[in-house]
This record gives C-alpha cells, structure tokens and sequence, in this order.
C-alpha cells in the first residue's frame, strides 16, 4: 500500500461505500464498486479489479461485501475493510428494518399478500439473470456442466447437505479444471 | 424462550451458513429456510418468503433475509447479531484470501480454483430458487413472473430492477383482485 499516491482515509472510504450501499437499489452494486473505485477515482486499476471481483464470487459470503472487503483492504489494511464493511450495510441495515416494519402493519391488507408474493417473484428473477450467466459461461466446459448439475440436483432436487455436496463436488470440480489446463478465458 | 440462548441460536445457525455460502448468499437460502421455519420455529414458511421479497426490494447486498430473522427474533439486538452472525466470518476469510489471491493471479492452480468453484456456486444459486419457490404461494404464476421479469431485465438492462419489482406486484395485486390467482 505505501507505493499509493494518496490513501484515502477511513472516513472517505466509509462514506463512498455508504452512498453505494444506500442508493443501489436491487443489485448491480459491482458496477457501482467499479464506477466508484477504478473509473472515477483511480484508486485501483483493472486488473486488481477484476480479480478481487474473482476472488469476492468464489469465497463463501454475499459477493459484494467479498468485494468491499477486498477493496477496503486494499486501500487501507484492516481499518479500511472494516470501513468499506460497515459502510456498504449500514443504510440498507437500518431500510430493510424500516421495510419490514411497515409491511408488519400493511399484513392485514388483503392485497399485501399478494403484492408482496409478486415482488418476490420478480426479486427472484434477478437470480435467475445471474444463474443464466453462469450456465451459459459453465456450457464451454462439459465439466464445469457437470459439476453445475450434480450440485444442483443434489442440493435443490434430493435435498442432500449443502455442506456435503460441496465438499465433494467442489475438489472433484477444481481437479477437472486444473487437468484440463485451466486457461483463462476473458 | 426470549434469552440469552436465543441471541446464541442465532449466532450458531448463521455463522456456519456464512461459511458456506458458495455463489453468495442465495445458495444458503434453503438451508437458512430449514433452520429458521422447521427447525427453531422463529418465522413461518409465509413470512420467510415475505422477508426474503423485502430484502430484496431494499438497497445493499440483498441478503438482509438474515438481519431480518435476527430483528423478527429479538429486535434491534438480534438484528445486529443475525447481520454480523452471517456478514464477518465469510468477510474475514475474504479478507485473509485476498492477500494471497493478489500475489498468485494468473498462475494455474489459481485459474483452476476459480473455474472449478464457479459452476458449484451457480448450482447452489439454483438449488436456491426452488427452494423459494416451494415455499412461495404463487406457483405456475410466479414462475412465468420470475422468467418475465428476469427476461425484461436482460432486454433492457437500465430498467430500474424496483421499477419491475413494483410492477410484478402490481400484477399479481391485480390478478388477485380477479380472483384469477385461484385458477392457476
């Protein structure tokens, strides 16, 4: 860290990550980390980037607290993560709460029900987006296919231990990967 | 059985799940579901799915399902416990990884990890989806909702995703005021 120019401080760190947290509304907040970060204040370059958004999809955890996690540390060690951290959950932390406790007083509304029966169908759409990438980057590799089959029929259609499943198809899975020569693709 | 135990049951049920969770938070889903509903009675089946719409629609990492439990549990306290419970233990392996992740990039077994995790992660993310779908009520109707919805949003990605979260409501509001969400 010391061949950085200019380390922001704590407080800038915590502030740019409460503004990402507070105003990113259903998702894309990578996008909002690289705007922030890389494009319009130059703190990290592309390729830390990118491979800090490898590492944060990888690791166990919500990718993009991985990823502030890994950008906070970068720019300014354990306080930094802790800023980046506390900043990004912080506002969403206290709307979420906010949300529900009116939605407890709207229960008796006939229609919320439904209403939030739609909202969460449609929620569920942005999951299928992001699985629907992953499927189509998985389909360059039968093996990678494979792995992505077992584990979901494993875990959401026999209902065996998540952990479990893991642990088994997750080495096999590297394994594959490693002997087929693992060559980058981009 | 609102004691200390409770605020213990939470840290004992979420910190394994952040451990886990592979493909982020979605892939523990289910799990968290299991624990929260069947096996330690906290919420129903009804308002998990609730939560799961409200974390949704709100800003942030739109995993909050687990600061929502924590707060439907024991309030504020629970709150912060359920939130740091499932966020710190995968962020400090995160940010212990990092550092030796930065200096290995490009090299083989480090391309290998990625690729090979990669796929099981997104097998998790849609073990996930069935299994908020089982517990959803909308059945055959949420499923063309969802598949619209997701589709809408690829066709146009600048489309606000609340703006399609409120309309998705909207539609099932309506369909429901028919009467015609009983038909399917």
């Amino acid at each position: 860290m010391a061949d950085l120019p200019k380390p922001p401080s704590i407080a800038v760190i915590f502030g740019i990550f409460f503004r990402i947290g507070a105003f990113s509304f259903g998702g894309g907040l990578s996008g909002w980390v690289y705007r922030e970060i890389v494009i319009l204040r130059g703190w990290l370059d592309e390729d830390e980037f990118m491979s800090g958004l490898a590492v944060s999809q990888v690791l166990p955890g919500a990718n993009i607290i991985n990823l502030s996690v890994y950008v906070g540390q970068k720019l300014r060690g354990g306080l930094g993560a802790c800023a980046a951290f506390f900043g990004l959950i912080c506002a969403p932390f206290f709307v979420v709460i906010g949300i529900a406790s009116i939605y407890g007083t709207l229960r008796e509304l006939s229609f919320a029900e439904a209403a939030m029966d739609g909202i969460a169908a449609a929620a569920i759409g942005m999951i299928l987006i992001v699985a629907g990438r992953g499927i189509r980057r998985a389909s360059h590799r039968p093996e990678a296919l494979i792995a992505l089959f077992v584990t979901f029929v494993a875990v959401g259609l026999l209902h065996y231990s998540l952990l479990l499943v893991v642990a088994i198809v997750a080495p096999l899975s590297v394994l594959a990967a490693w002997y087929r020569g693992a060559t980058r693709e981009e | 059985m609102k004691n200390e135990s409770v605020l213990l049951a939470l840290i004992a049920v979420f910190v394994p799940y952040s451990l886990v969770s592979i493909g982020g938070a979605p892939s523990v889903f289910a799990g968290i579901q299991h624990q929260a509903v069947d096996v330690h009675h906290w919420i129903t089946a009804r308002e998990f799915v609730d939560m799961f719409a409200i974390s949704r629609a709100a800003p942030g990492p739109g995993s909050l399902l687990a600061t929502l439990i924590g707060w439907q549990v024991w309030g504020w306290s629970g709150a912060v416990i359920a939130t740091l419970a499932f966020y710190v233990p995968s962020s400090l392996l995160c940010y212990g990884v990092a550092y030796v992740w930065r200096r290995h990039r490009g090299k083989r077994w480090h391309t290998a990890l990625e690729q090979g995790l990669a796929p099981v992660g997104i097998g998790l993310v849609l073990a996930g989806i069935i299994a908020l779908f089982r517990v959803s009520g909308g059945g055959v109707l949420s499923w063309l909702l969802a598949f619209g919805s997701a589709g809408l949003m690829t066709w146009r990605p600048k489309l606000h995703p609340l703006l399609v979260f409120a309309i998705g409501g909207a539609i099932f509001v309506a369909l429901h005021a028919m009467n015609w969400d009983r038909l399917v």
